[in-house]
């Protein structure tokens, strides 16, 4: 059962810490509740979806169909999250200034939301897929233990859950005046994880050259598969083992959402001066 | 939006098509009872490897290689490639992530 919980868990995380990042940074937005409902609704159809045609995904593309499955996934999260930023970057101050704001930014809110359930969807679905597999085959090998793999499961599921409200939490105790900032930085190195992911999916399918094998090897210092390596992977992308393409999928990803929020970010000065 | 879609259009720009030949070396490794089998293989370092990967067993395993810098699902009674390499010589470990303590198995790459 333990072992069971724990796999869970491990799988489970990364979607619950992306859903907390998610639901802090877009605290304030119009109907962002409904909007992430969907998005973990539609996530956890398809992951189901998924595992059934787990077989017909990975026969795919001359057997690279996984991979690029799931760099694919990564990639519309990316392009997601970037977008949610650098809509925050224009809007995020006047809904930090009206927390109840309604007519226009409901109105402007409806698109970056839909953004937001992408990436929750995305995130359960990748995730919660292998979870479904994983339970499944105890489910159709074990035979009997039925009890002891829902108990597992429930359990490693709340786990993971109690540690992405955690996160919440906490980033939510950042005063309102910060907290776009701060959620805003961690969308923009989430992302840049995100997409470096996908370059290393990519690599698997021998679709993308390394570039460099491994850049550096640093598990003996953090090791990948700890609470703590899993956690960073999923908030900064850390990676023991980069391939250099890693590298510079992340610094280019860095620098386009960067640059596309620094671009957005005059606008709202603009419309206040012409008031 | 635009940028994006412009990253987006880079990133599959670089995809730069490399696909692996049919006459890379192909080596099966089974996964029976929660083991691989053969749990040691041996492959030539220095070129690109095909690795099938044939699960007997009812349920899925996920072929994990934190040296190797794969993990792949494979259901029950399925199999998957994994393509790998050009390998420096070493020994290069891979789990079953699912049956962590019995799915043990290692490449060595000479």
């Amino acid at each position: 059962m333990l072992s069971t919980a724990i796999i869970v868990f491990r799988e489970i995380l990364e979607a619950a810490l992306i859903v907390g990042v998610v639901l802090a940074a877009s605290r304030g937005v119009p109907r962002r509740g409904a909007a992430v409902v969907a998005g973990m609704a539609g996530g956890l159809v398809g992951a189901v979806l998924v595992a059934l045609f787990a077989g017909e995904i990975a026969d795919a593309l001359a057997g690279a169909g996984q991979e690029v499955f799931n760099a694919a996934v990564l990639l519309v999260a990316v392009a997601m999250l970037g977008w949610h930023n650098v809509w925050m970057k224009t809007h995020g101050r006047e809904i930090a200034r009206h927390m109840s704001a309604v007519g226009d930014a409901v109105r402007g809110g409806s698109q970056p939301v839909r953004a937001l359930a992408v990436v929750v969807g995305a995130a359960i679905l990748r995730e919660g897929s292998e979870t479904v597999l994983f339970l499944y085959g105890i489910a159709a090998g074990a035979g009997g233990s039925a009890w002891e793999m829902i108990a597992g499961g429930v359990l490693g599921i709340v786990g993971g859950v109690a540690l992405g409200v955690a996160l919440y939490r906490g980033l939510l105790r950042i005063p309102p005046r910060h907290l776009f900032a701060v959620t805003s930085a961690l969308i923009l190195l989430m992302a840049a994880g995100m997409a470096s992911q996908a370059a290393a999916f990519l690599v698997a399918a021998d679709l993308l050259p390394a570039l460099v094998p491994q850049l550096w090897d640093s598990s003996a210092l953090l090791d990948p598969g700890s609470l703590l390596g899993r956690t960073l992977h999923t908030l900064i992308g850390y990676d023991a083992r980069p391939a250099g393409v890693q590298l510079v999928v992340f610094v280019a990803t860095l620098a386009v959402i960067g640059v596309s929020m620094r671009a957005a970010g005059g606008r709202p000065a603009r419309v206040q001066a012409a008031r | 939006m635009r940028i994006i879609s412009l990253a987006f259009a880079a990133i599959l720009a670089v995809l730069a098509a490399t696909p692996a030949q049919a006459t890379d070396p192909s080596f099966t490794i089974i996964i029976r009872d929660h083991r691989f089998e053969p749990a040691r293989i041996e492959v030539p370092a220095g070129q690109k490897l095909l690795l099938v990967v044939r699960n007997m067993d009812a349920s899925s395993e996920e072929f994990e290689s934190k040296d190797l810098k794969r993990e792949k699902v494979i259901a029950g009674g399925k199999e998957a490639t994994i393509i790998v390499g050009p390998l420096a010589a070493g020994t290069y470990r891979f789990v079953g992530e699912y049956h962590e303590d019995t799915a043990k198995g290692e490449l060595v790459a000479k």
